[in-house]
């Protein structure tokens, strides 16, 4: 249907209808707004149904719509609204008179500053207000300690989840069944328990000769965690990969002349780059995102973005939380914006699609 | 292909650009709760010590029990210095051989010559900790929500009737079973004689009941001011210094309720095997000196644990209130207190515990 | 491979067993190339399972080990664990003098050591879990038990504290004296050992794990219902429309997938909490008073919301695959054949996305049940699940050995239900995206 039959439907008009009424009813225009969000957009989703169509099927088809679209705004709403939250000027959690009547003094970049002021020794300037932003401040040290965790943890999961892919994907591969299992099931055990087995593990002196140290409150602990965690998603998504693969690609290459290594790094590489890029920012995320390894296998040093988060959740609910979480929004909109990209670019690759 | 070394490259220089800021290992780690209490500190204590000894502290805040100390001395890799704990928290960790021992004769007698193991009042010297404030945990209620006749006793908080709308209680057994015993008509002194009973734990269980439905559970200190201050609570229990702080400091209208409040002290303990262990002992003997304790105290309403600070207690740091009256030690407010019986605690707390978390699942 | 590279000569003679050109039979040869690429392919998994090992399974391992065994007793008084041993709990008499000395001795030198972990207040704090109230009874008597000098160490006991006279209590030490227990085990499913040593189920007034672990079930069986239910209908039109279009409404399914947990569960305290958006809304449109606010967060309401919400995207991405697989045309059929529109969805499209649900159903629970960070969060009093009591454990009240022992229930619930999607869906069926 056009857009222009689209606007003369039957259905159309009783959504004016209805809209006006509303208006008049509660006379609120952002409920308005809403309401016609909430009814319009199935209104506006509805293909035309073939002429055999019974009122009632359109009626179900409409309700239908209508529930998906209750469903979106469910699934979405929560995330968004936070974004205007972080700007309150006052510490709530909740939008304020002044915020819903667009009142710009009930806006502030308040949170935001105290995202780096907060802990700094002198946070009104001083002679090296950069260097103690960079080292006092409470939440710029998460953050460098989320992302360095992350990166190293990353690295070694990514590494090892792709060793073990190609190991785990060649057609040859014994118990493949069981040590796929194996190496999925940190991600199927509760994370308590994975973080109670390590913090007794690690707390021991000389479990690994070349640490004589405990592993408890330090990186080198964290990171170990971490990387686990990551590894079911690197090797899923490797695999996955790795499942469109062309073996002849091998034999030809080896048929001319190349050595394993070559073959590794000149053909199976490249295509399965994007898997393993998109592994890699799986892992990435969820170090970033893990909490409960973090509250029991880190210290105060260690303590990282939403260990930072957790703990203000349970305390003070400030909005300065709402600010943290509206950039790690941004963060994962960058991230997933990466991912299709990859995706598309292995489908090119794998003449999957047309591009 | 570069596209690949360019990733690793980036991953690992990125990696390196985050890194840790090294932690001075000779920095003084002091741990306590955080909030308007440890500010105190930090301006009673840690900033005069700076400038004495020129020693760098490193402030951190947790949320009580000696599980990090446990594994931090079991684990052999102890990080912190010295930590603000419990009563009861001390004896166990005492108890378990993870603190150092005190010596007593080691800290500052008071100005007047008088020994400190005679200054301090009685029941604060322990053979791993000594104590440095006096605290309590009253309830406080907020004056714009409850205008008519206002809450003055234990039974007030658990009357619905009288004074409708949602109570604020700290998670756990401790502190709300003798409230709930207070409340229900037993005197301060004779608490912890009924709740030893099978009978008394029934008791204090079925007047909580009464209230159950309309409580709000809270865990850190810092909660309850802001469970009052948003309206999600009319009246709760607190700790009595960090109601005093939104009072004096953010203006906010609550009024504390001293009757039937329990009070308790906080210790410095330092863990067996912490890193700079003299020089936490410096700070110690510095912050439970008598001018100390009493500075501490214009900066938040905890009553002093030495006998010599009580008079040289003034004003609050930037307003014109009289601490004296604010403290869960003056006389006026220990007419009808109790005091956290730590004994009682360390026998019971496990099994009250799981009790309370059975009562809080039904 | 060498196949390709058989010599011709082989061919014509069919009597004599294939060989290669080294002169190897093919079947060897082919085994033994079967073998060593085996082998590789097993080589390359081999860091990873190595490191999953000793940094996963060997960590998990050792903590159910912990869940049965607790050597405190026997670490605090070695000689007084051995020497008990001999004595029969059934006689109804108290342990011979010569044990309570022993006993005493054991008492002074650990208090003396103050040695971590070995110390009086750790076997104090070890009998205190089975007999509550006992603590104080070691830590007082252990104090004054220096100043005994000489025997009869029974009437220097029984004189500090007529406690010790009691036959339960020495029972329990005999109990414990021995390194493996079931104490805590049968703790955790709300059992203990009565004065008699026999065992029997707690006091209804503290029976909290079994209530608990069934409730963690049954919110989660819950939330993965509520999951299905909405997600159904989305990955339904998700899998009909145009790709284009799809992909778009994709994104709004996968970024709070990529969105962190702890950013979703404040997102959702400010939905939900007295003073948040919804109630707001609600005061505005009138449904509710002002002060007739709804208590949706810090409860089982609040958990159920927010775990829906952050678990959705695991039930939707498994059934989006599967539908997208069915072809429309099989509806089209039916419906003209004369089913109407319910009757061929229930007969013909609802039976065929079954593996879907079953591997969405089963992913979200598994999940579910384990859940920590959002009980912990919003579920207040009432929302909470089994992990946050073993969370409890390890990190507050210090019972190691009973937060083992709950994890470990809650380890065979979870590994059952894996094995079961592993015979149902194939762990290699996951993805994401």
């Amino acid at each position: 249907m056009s857009f222009k039959k689209r606007l003369t439907s039957n259905g159309f008009y009783a959504l004016i209808g209805a809209t006006i009424l509303f208006l008049l009813f509660t006379q609120s225009i952002l409920g308005t707004v809403g309401f016609l969000l909430i009814f319009g957009i199935p209104l506006f989703c509805m293909n035309p149904l073939p002429a055999y169509a019974t009122t009632g099927d359109k009626i179900g088809k409409y309700a239908y719509l209508a529930i998906c679209t209750i469903i979106f705004i469910f699934l979405i709403l929560p995330i968004l609204i936070i974004i205007p939250l972080s700007f309150n000027a006052e510490p709530y959690f909740t939008f304020t008179d002044g915020m819903l009547s667009l009142d710009p003094d009930a806006y502030s970049f308040r949170w935001y500053a105290d995202i780096v002021r907060f802990g700094m020794t002198s946070p009104d300037g001083g002679p090296n207000w950069w260097s103690d932003m960079w080292n006092n401040a409470t939440w710029i040290r998460a953050t460098r300690n989320s992302f360095f965790i992350a990166i190293c943890a990353t690295l070694l999961a990514t590494f090892l989840g792709t060793l073990a892919a190609l190991g785990l994907s060649r057609p040859e591969m014994p118990f493949r069944a069981q040590i796929t299992s194996l190496l999925i099931s940190p991600m199927i055990v509760p994370l308590v328990i994975t973080a109670t087995g390590m913090f007794f593990f690690f707390a021991q002196k000389d479990i690994f000769p070349f640490f004589p140290e405990s592993l408890v409150n330090t990186y080198t602990g964290i990171v170990l965690a971490h990387a686990i965690l990551g590894v079911p998603f690197v090797i899923i998504t490797v695999t996955a990969t790795l499942s469109g693969f062309d073996r002849s690609l091998i034999r030809a290459s080896q048929g001319m002349g190349a050595n394993g290594w070559t073959t590794f790094y000149k053909v199976i590489m490249p295509l399965i780059l994007p898997g393993m890029i998109s592994g890699a920012l799986f892992a990435f995320i969820t170090s970033l995102d893990e909490v409960v390894a973090v509250i029991f296998l880190a210290d105060v040093d260690q303590r990282t973005i939403p260990r930072q988060m957790f703990s203000g959740l349970r305390e003070q609910i400030s909005p300065t939380i709402l600010a943290v979480a509206t950039i790690l929004v941004l963060i994962s909109i960058g991230l997933l914006t990466a991912l299709e990209l990859l995706r598309r670019r292995s489908e090119r690759l794998r003449g999957l699609s047309p591009g | 292909m570069k596209i690949r070394n360019l990733l690793a490259g980036t991953a690992i220089g990125l990696a390196f650009a985050f890194g840790p800021a090294a932690a001075q290992a000779d920095d003084l780690t002091v741990v306590s709760w955080g909030g308007a209490y440890t500010k105190s500190q930090v301006e009673a204590y840690h900033k005069p010590f700076i400038e004495k000894t020129g020693t760098n502290i490193k402030s951190e805040d947790y949320n009580g029990g000696i599980a990090e100390i446990k594994a931090q001395v079991e684990a052999g890799n102890v990080t912190w210095d010295i930590v603000d704990v419990e009563l009861s928290d001390a004896i166990r960790a005492c108890d378990e051989g993870l603190l150092e021992t005190i010596d007593h004769s080691a800290l500052p007698p008071s100005p007047d010559g008088t020994a400190a193991t005679e200054d301090f009042i009685e029941g604060t010297l322990y053979d791993c900790a000594v104590a440095s404030i006096v605290w309590s945990t009253i309830y406080a209620y907020d004056t714009t929500k409850i205008t008519g006749d206002a809450p003055s006793t234990m039974a007030d908080f658990f009357d619905l009737e009288k004074f409708p709308g949602k109570r604020g209680l700290r998670k756990g057994a401790k502190v709300n079973l003798e409230f709930a015993l207070i409340a229900d008509g037993v005197p301060a002194k004779e608490v912890y004689d009924v709740l030893d009973t099978e009978e008394g734990v029934n008791r204090a269980f079925a007047k909580l009941d009464t209230i159950k439905d309309e409580v709000i559970w809270w865990e850190a200190g810092a909660q309850p001011p802001q469970m009052l201050a948003d309206g999600e609570v009319v009246m709760t229990t607190a700790y009595n210094g960090r109601i005093f702080n939104a009072v004096a400091g953010e203006d906010k209208p609550f009024e504390i309720v001293w009757d039937g409040q329990v009070w308790d002290l906080d210790l410095w303990v330092i863990p067996k095997g912490a890193p700079n262990k003299d020089k936490a002992m410096e700070f110690l003997k510095f912050s439970t000196a008598t001018e100390q304790l009493a500075a501490q105290a214009s900066w938040i309403s905890y009553g002093p644990a030495r006998k010599s600070s009580s008079p040289m207690v003034g004003k609050y740091h930037n307003k014109d209130i009289d601490m004296g009256p604010q403290m869960p030690t003056a006389p006026k407010n220990l007419e009808n207190a109790v005091q956290n019986n730590f004994e009682f605690w360390a026998d019971n707390a496990d099994q009250l515990n799981e009790r309370f978390n059975a009562w809080l699942a039904s | 491979m060498s196949d390709t590279a058989l010599p011709n000569t082989n061919i014509a003679q069919p009597d004599r067993p294939l060989v290669t050109a080294d002169g190897i039979p093919l079947k060897q040869k082919l085994a033994r190339t079967t073998r060593t690429m085996k082998l590789r392919a097993l080589l390359l998994t081999l860091p990873l399972v190595f490191f999953v090992f000793v940094a996963f399974v060997i960590p998990i391992g050792q903590m159910l080990h912990r869940a049965v065994h607790n050597p405190t007793v026997s670490e605090v008084a070695p000689n007084f664990a051995e020497a008990i041993q001999d004595w029969d709990a059934d006689s109804g008499e108290l342990p011979s003098e010569q044990i309570f000395e022993i006993f005493v001795q054991d008492l002074v030198t650990a208090r003396q050591n103050r040695e971590v972990g070995k110390t009086v207040g750790n076997l104090a704090t070890r009998i205190n879990y089975e007999i509550p109230g006992s603590r104080s009874l070691f830590t007082s008597t252990a104090r004054k038990a220096g100043r005994i000098e000489q025997g009869p160490y029974k009437e220097a006991l029984l004189e500090i504290d007529e406690d010790w006279g009691d036959i339960h209590l020495w029972r329990t030490l005999q109990r414990a004296s021995n390194n493996y227990t079931l104490a805590f085990m049968l703790a955790a499913v709300d059992m203990q050992y009565d004065k008699d040593g026999d065992i029997v189920q707690a006091n209804e007034l503290y029976r909290i794990y079994i209530p608990i672990l069934l409730k963690t079930i049954g919110l989660s069986a819950l939330i993965t219902f509520l999951c299905f239910l909405i997600a159904y209908p989305v990955s339904y039109l998700l899998s009909t429309l145009p790709l284009r279009t799809s992909n778009l409404l994709m994104i709004l399914v996968l970024l709070p997938f990529w969105t962190s947990l702890l950013v979703r569960t404040s997102a959702w305290i400010a939905m939900l909490q007295t003073e948040g958006i919804i109630n707001d809304i609600m005061v505005f449109l009138g449904v509710i008073g002002d002060d007739g606010r709804i208590q949706m967060i810090y409860n089982q309401t609040g958990t159920v919301i927010s775990m829906v919400h952050i678990l959705l995207p695991f039930m939707i991405l498994p059934l989006y695959s599967v539908m997208k697989t069915i072809p429309p045309s099989y509806m089209r059929a039916a419906r003209s054949m004369g089913a109407t529109q319910t009757y061929a969805f229930f007969r013909v499209y609802f039976p065929q996305t079954t593996p879907g649900i079953a591997a969405g159903t089963l992913l979200v629970f598994i999940l579910a049940i384990g859940y920590y960070i959002t009980p912990a969060l919003v579920g207040g009093s009432d929302g909470i699940f089994i992990s946050n009591l073993i969370a409890d454990h390890i990190k507050k009240t210090l019972n190691w050995s009973l937060g083992s022992a709950l994890a470990a229930i809650l380890l065979v619930v979870v590994m059952t239900l894996y094995w079961l999607y592993n015979r149902l869906v194939g762990v290699d069926k996951l993805k994401f995206g």
